[in-house]
């Protein structure tokens, strides 16, 4: 679901393949009949934007039956557990669960929580819990007090525990209503229901894999937890065959959240500190705090490490290890923000390293006019991309919103070095970091990032040499020592800092579990401890897979600890046995006293199945030998979020923030607690129940081509690629070809209020019109590699889609909204600019358009939820001055 | 030391009918359209290696097909079929839905009945306006009726020369410029080929074409270096599902053969092979495919004979013809030598 | 060279004299057909990589020869991809020896129409310039409950998603010496 894997991984589908050769059943749920679907057993087309209200309606139909894996539902989530007595569910708020302000658009968190046995201890924690989720890093805001007892139900009965409490919150999400809300015929449902459930439990599996069909949504983590949540009830986690694939789209996109290139976290999922956080003690007390269990509890180790990492000799245990040399954010400071504050004239440089934010990222025209407004953007990337030429070829240009002698940036190309000119690690799509060995020379003036990052802070620190300025002392005291291979720093050494090293020793250390919080270790992040395990880079293992056992363990080198499946724990009995000799993964043996097994347990090796802690135990000392879900305060997979979540607690079907139909379920229309951002130059679309929203009838989106790779610059300018898929085409059913006039392979031109774009049409029976509670809804779909340069050129189709984010992870929505598509090609110049105002002006948008989005009940719906400083009735028009 | 069947029929070792004593055992391709999945790494992976170049970038409106035929610079090519047919048990989620009709069994019926009537089975589809006698080319979604949707399956199929058991380009050849391998492939040699194009008529597939810039003839090799160095072609290497499988034509037949099998056991009752008949009128494919429905739907001839089939009958009578005149010739110089 | 070796160059002998009589075969076949070898064969060295399009990590040999890429193919030992890569992985070699890459550091002036050229360490030392400079433009010390921020909102950066791990860690580590925190990557994208 969400995820078109045969196109956008082709070379990962050969497993699906494989399976299936082997009996196994593929269904692709997804809104078109992609190549993924030509070779599934079942494809289920359903309403984009509505995979919530279709999983819900699994998730119903497991309960109502009694088809969830009892055993492993009881023992390893958290569905004995009891609420406190003062959460209400949106099934009691029509739409919104306990804790709302209209007037912040947020929740108060804090009636989400387990009823504990020592509901005392609780107090005090409340305002903790009211800070922003992003600011949590992976572990959350902490449920405190879980490895003390929280008080459950085994049999599953009291209507307070999380099972029942899930019972309820889908209990009206039955086929019928899918049928109506998805556009899925209630028998294909009922079909998909009875196939996930009779390849699930224990002698069989289940996978589910997902991508950013899933994650660009404002309910995004919610799809993704939605989906866990079926796997959970299924006992498809931890268990070989199950598990949900999350399907990166970059080499390292998951290595770049792991040593993450964002703001909000450190590396190793430690969040950025902000500005509750006085010392480091309570910033470690805010990730792992007292009376937890699981390995967030040590992070005062992976902590200290980092700074001893980040200054060396400088981090003392006097100086707090320096952790007040860590800047503090104290808000959304995501790119889609700083971009905002870009037009604003708020940022003055901008590094654009290998990405193509003119054509990549959503709102083009915002991300070109943020660009054209700076004092200075440096952009490297191996050829001539968009993001360095906006000043003198952006659309803009052509409607008089940029001219180039205006235009006030400044900007310097950089080229890059390609993968083959330079060596270092990836880490790929299942947590697999494999190095790559360096081939050639980089030519001409092509640097690695790693040289340019190098030889900028070598010069930083000459150039602040002698400073007196506090401000300068992290650059000065920054441990900047690395090995050098002529004037390039060895990637290998980096790898070994990031690995850790005992100080003591000068050795490299061989896992989490060797750091300390004392001083005596330095670890860049701490869950790639052991990649360079005995002084040796194990990512740059090549052992071949003839010679080695199914999991492939000498193979590159996955975090954690080479633990190929996560959690896997959970493939054995609560006693230690699998669950069935099928379906065994990792087991206990009691002989050896340890778990043993295809996988390196990700357990603790020595502690037996019946291991109680002791009474005040804490981390991972407090999980018992049945908590398998080890990372977890309590130790038990979450079917029911107590914290750590935006939008509350269980996934709700909410209707994206562009719609054509009403929300109906609830009187809650879209997510209540979504980012909208109000302003003239990020108009929305009308959606129910505002006026006008007929003026975008259809539901769009975008994805991916097997021949081109996101924003093109890697692609479009191949020429062996560029010819497989030479223009930019739109892809429409035939009954709305029909309708709206368009012929094959004419132009035609896509529109929304924030922008028109051309295509040629693709008229095929891939796309279907669907009946969404009795009436049609009809999908167009765009591809979105194009842009100006390049050997195939075309509109940039993010132009089209407006800023709305998920409130957890600031992911936009781009995977839906709604449009109109006309025959013929677009106006041009300013013409462009007249066009879509008449747009916006038959459909009434203003800046306010979609910013009052409390919708349910009849309270009252507080303000809208503008941008500061926003005139709400101003007529969305390019910002004034722009250069 | 020619055989019987050196032009025409099944023929066991042409490798040997071609002179090659102690080679290898015949190689070719084994394509299975069936788990295709149309991402094309066999069109760059062929191009990466040979180094063949761009072959323009056309837009064709054929599905996702945008490389239209196989030509003298595209030496593999998908083909993308869109049809309101079912495949096998495969439930598509697109019947039932509520408004129809589309066109795409319409287009299917018109191009089939077109690739027909095509001089060269409808491979020059897509590359340019060639007139292919299509009776009335209806545009998907021209037309709409009352009707719902029925069924709908998206096929796949990756195309390449078939490196004929009897190779109708390298019968015509003039010059030696084409030749059989020791793998019993058929290779142009570019340091011999001199353009005269002879080669582009004899093909009953309509695969191999001249480059405009350079005149010569170009067509798959099957990686005719790589076969040497014990490589496996570059296609069927990068292929991501194997549907491209390479390896001894022997033990490909028996492969494709228990696939067949497997297939019909699994209700996929359209599934037939082609070009693995050596009783067929190429004497069997060097590269033969499971196909999931008519070759024509495919872009494939759906007899192809080898022009040179009646090649020794006519030697048989030009030899007489050429005995005839030469007598004649030789009567003139006597009679006259007499006059 | 022999009369023997003359005369075996000569299709028509071989064709009249070998066993290849209608000369389609052995005795069609040229000198360089006869040579003919995988030119990964005469490479100087064999280095492995991956991929560097999408997430699934598939492992690339690159070969070399005179210090240039000559090859680059699936590895059939990796068992992610089994040698296997799809288009834009079989394409790699353009990417990274094609005429679209760009060789050198490019310039453009506030309100310039054209690019301009510029060396290298002049332009890593204006950069370092405008660091400092947009640090200080950007600095916040305190909220304003004067709670401590140390950071500056002048600078931002984006990407990472296809950098190494060990690049986004000097990435991620410098800027956070320098108190820049906008610093995000495809992945929020």
């Amino acid at each position: 679901m969400g995820s078109n894997m045969a196109e956008a991984h082709p070379v990962g589908f050969q497993w699906v393949m494989e399976a299936k050769a082997r009996g196994a059943r593929v269904i692709h749920v997804d809104p078109r009949f992609t190549r993924t679907s030509a070779h599934a057993d079942q494809h289920v087309t359903l309403r984009v934007g509505t995979d919530i209200a279709f999983l819900g309606g699994v998730i119903n139909y497991i309960l109502s039956n009694e088809l969830d894996f009892r055993e492993y539902v009881r023992a390893y989530t958290n569905a004995p557990f009891l609420l406190s007595e003062r959460y209400r569910d949106t099934e009691d708020l029509d739409g919104l669960f306990s804790g709302y302000d209209p007037h912040t658009a947020s929740y108060d968190p804090s009636s989400w929580a387990y009823e504990s046995v020592r509901a005392e201890e609780r107090s005090g924690c409340r305002e903790k819990e009211q800070t922003d989720p992003f600011r949590h890093g992976a572990a959350g805001p902490a449920v405190e007090g879980t490895a003390a007892e929280i008080a459950s139900d085994p049999e599953l009965r009291h209507p307070r525990c999380v099972y029942q409490v899930l019972k309820r919150h889908y209990a009206r999400y039955t086929p019928e209503m899918v049928e109506r809300i998805c556009g899925v015929p209630r028998e294909q449902f009922l079909d998909v229901c009875r196939a996930w459930t009779a390849n699930s439990g224990r002698e069989r599996t289940a996978a589910l894999v997902y991508s950013v069909g899933w994650t660009q949504h404002s309910v995004g983590a919610q799809y993704i937890r939605a989906g866990a949540i079926v796997q959970l009830l299924l006992g498809n986690i931890g268990r070989p065959g199950g598990g949900i694939y999350a399907l990166r789209g970059h080499a390292s996109i998951q290595g770049s959240t792991d040593i993450p290139t964002l703001f909000n976290l450190l590396p190793g999922y430690l969040p950025m500190p902000d500005t509750t956080h006085e010392d480091l003690a309570g910033y470690v007390e805010a990730i792992g705090p007292r009376h937890t269990k699981g390995y967030w509890r040590n992070a005062d180790a992976y902590t200290v490490s980092l700074l001893k990492e980040y200054f060396g000799d400088a981090a003392t245990a006097e100086n707090d290890y320096c952790f007040d040399y860590l800047p503090r954010i104290n808000g959304d400071h995501g790119t889609y923000r700083t971009v905002m504050d870009m037009v604003e004239g708020k940022v003055s440089g901008y590094f654009v390293l290998g990405q193509n934010p003119a054509v990549g990222s959503a709102h083009g025209k915002l991300q070109r006019l943020g660009m054209a407004n700076l004092d200075w953007v440096v952009v490297r990337d191996l050829t001539m991309i968009e993001s360095a030429t906006f000043w003198k070829d952006a659309p803009e240009i052509e409607t008089g919103e940029i001219a180039t002698e205006r235009c006030r940036t400044e900007v310097f190309f950089f080229p890059a070095a390609s993968h083959v000119e330079k060596s270092g690690t990836f880490t790929q799509t299942q947590r697999m970091l494999q190095w790559r060995d360096q081939a050639v020379e980089p030519p001409g003036d092509c640097r690695s990032e790693l040289w340019f990052f190098y030889h900028l802070g070598r010069r930083l620190k000459e150039r602040l040499a002698g400073s007196a300025d506090e401000r300068d002392r992290p650059v000065l005291d920054l441990a900047w020592d690395y090995r050098m291979e002529g004037d390039e720093p060895d990637g290998a050494d980096v790898l070994r800092h990031i690995n850790g090293i005992d100080l003591r020793t000068g050795r490299t250390v061989n896992g989490y579990s060797d750091l300390k919080a004392d001083g005596s270790t330095a670890c860049g992040c701490w869950i790639y401890s052991g990649v360079y395990a005995d002084e040796v880079n194990q990512s740059r293992r090549r052992k071949s897979r003839f010679e080695q056992g199914p999991y492939e363990a000498e193979w590159g080198w996955t975090w954690p600890l080479n633990r190929r499946v996560l959690y896997n724990r959970a493939s054995a009995d609560p006693e230690g046995r699998p669950w069935s000799e099928r379906k065994a993964l990792v087991w206990w043996d009691e002989e050896k006293g340890e778990w043993t097994g295809h996988d390196i347990p990700d357990f603790e090796l020595t502690k037996p199945p019946h291991y109680r802690p002791p009474e005040g135990a804490e981390g991972p000392e407090g999980l018992g030998g049945d908590d398998a879900f080890i990372m977890m305060t309590d130790g038990k997979a979450w079917l029911f979020a107590p914290s750590g979540l935006a939008d509350g607690p269980l996934p709700t079907h909410y209707e994206p923030h562009e719609s054509p139909v009403r929300n109906l379920l609830y009187g809650q229309q879209g997510s209540p607690v979504r980012k909208v951002y109000g302003r003239p130059d990020n108009p929305s679309n009308p959606a129910p129940p505002e006026a006008h929203h007929e003026v975008f009838p259809y539901v769009f989106t975008a994805s991916r081509l097997t021949e081109h790779h996101t924003a093109g610059g890697m692609s479009r300018q191949l020429p062996y690629l560029a010819e497989l898929q030479p223009e930019l085409t739109v892809e429409v059913s035939p009954e709305l070809a029909a309708l709206r006039g368009l012929v094959h392979l004419d132009w035609a031109h896509v529109v929304t209020s924030r922008a028109a774009v051309d295509a040629r049409v693709m008229v095929t029976d891939r796309l279907a019109p669907l009946r969404i509670d009795g009436r049609t809804v009809h999908q167009v779909w765009m591809p979105y590699h194009w842009g100006h340069t390049g050997l195939v050129s075309g509109d940039v189709v993010n132009d089209l889609i407006g800023v709305v984010a998920d409130p957890n992870v600031l992911i936009q929505e781009s995977k839906v909204l709604t449009c109109d598509i006309r025959p013929g090609r677009r106006p041009r110049g300013p013409a462009l600019l007249e066009y879509l105002q008449g747009y916006r002006d038959r459909a009434g948008i203003t800046p306010r358009t979609g910013t009052r989005i409390m919708t349910a009940g009849d309270d009252d719906p507080g303000p809208p939820h503008m941008e500061p400083g926003q005139d709400p009735d101003q007529d969305p028009a390019p910002p004034e001055g722009s250069p | 030391m020619t055989r019987e069947n050196s032009f025409y029929g099944p023929l066991d070792d042409p490798a040997a009918d071609a002179g090659h004593t102690d080679h290898p055992p015949r190689v070719g391709f084994f394509t299975d359209t069936s788990v295709c999945i149309g991402c094309k790494a066999c069109e760059v992976a062929c191009k990466e290696w040979n180094l063949v170049p761009e072959d323009g970038l056309d837009l064709t409106g054929m599905s996702y097909d945008n490389t239209g035929m196989l030509g003298a610079s595209s030496w593999r090519h998908v083909a993308f079929v869109e049809q309101q047919l079912p495949l096998g048990r495969q439930e598509t989620g697109l019947p039932d839905l509520p408004t129809g009709p589309s066109v795409t069994g319409v287009q299917q019926e018109v191009v089939a009945e077109g690739m027909r009537h095509a001089e060269r089975g409808g491979a020059q589809l897509g590359t340019g306006p060639v007139d292919v006698g299509f009776p009335s080319f209806e545009l998907p979604g021209a037309t709409t009726g009352a009707e719902g949707r029925t069924d709908f399956r998206w096929l796949m199929s990756s195309d390449v020369c078939k490196h004929c058991t009897h190779a109708g380009c390298l019968d015509v050849c003039p010059t030696g410029a084409l030749f059989r391998t020791e793998f019993s492939t058929v290779v142009v040699q570019q340091d011999i080929c001199n353009g005269c194009g002879y080669c582009v008529s004899g093909c009953p597939y309509g695969v191999i074409d001249r480059r405009p810039d350079d005149g010569r003839a170009w067509k798959c090799t099957l990686c005719y270096d790589r076969l040497r160095g014990g490589l496996e072609p570059a296609c069927a290497k990068a292929c991501p599902t194997d549907s491209i499988q390479f390896g001894v034509l022997d033990e490909l037949r028996e492969r494709a053969d228990r696939r067949l099998e497997q297939l019909h056991g699994l209700g996929v009752g359209e599934a037939r092979l082609y070009g693995r008949d050596p009783d067929d009128g190429v004497g069997g494919d060097g590269a033969f495919f499971l196909l999931l429905d008519e070759p024509e739907v495919y872009g494939l001839p759906p007899d192809p004979v080898v022009p040179t089939r009646d090649l020794p009958e006519m030697w048989k009578y030009a030899g007489v013809a050429a005995s005839a005149l030469l007598t004649a010739a030789v009567a003139v110089f006597v009679g006259g030598g007499r006059r | 060279m022999g009369v023997r070796r003359w005369l075996d160059a000569w299709p028509v002998y071989r064709q009249l004299t070998g066993t290849d009589p209608l000369g389609r075969g052995r005795a069609a076949r040229s000198a360089r057909s006869a040579g003919l070898v995988p030119r990964t064969d005469e490479a100087d060295r064999v280095a492995d990589s991956v991929c560097p399009f999408c997430a699934v990590g598939c492992a690339q040999r690159v070969y070399v020869k005179d210090g240039r890429v000559t090859q680059i193919e699936g590895n059939p030992d990796s068992p992610v991809s089994r040698g296997r890569l799809c288009p834009k992985g079989s394409a790699s070699k353009q990417l990274v020896t094609g005429p679209q890459r760009e060789l050198k550091v490019r310039y453009r002036p506030p309100y310039g129409t054209e690019w301009q050229d510029l060396d290298l360490d002049t332009a890593m030392d204006m950069v370092v310039d405008r660091v400092l400079d947009a640090r200080e433009k950007g600095w916040q010390e305190t909220d304003r409950d004067g709670r401590r921020l140390r950071r500056t909102m002048g600078i931002a950066s984006l990407g990472g998603a296809t950098l190494d791990n060990e690049e986004n860690y000097l990435i991620k580590k410098l800027f956070t010496a320098l108190g820049a925190l906008q610093v995000e990557n495809q992945a929020r994208i």
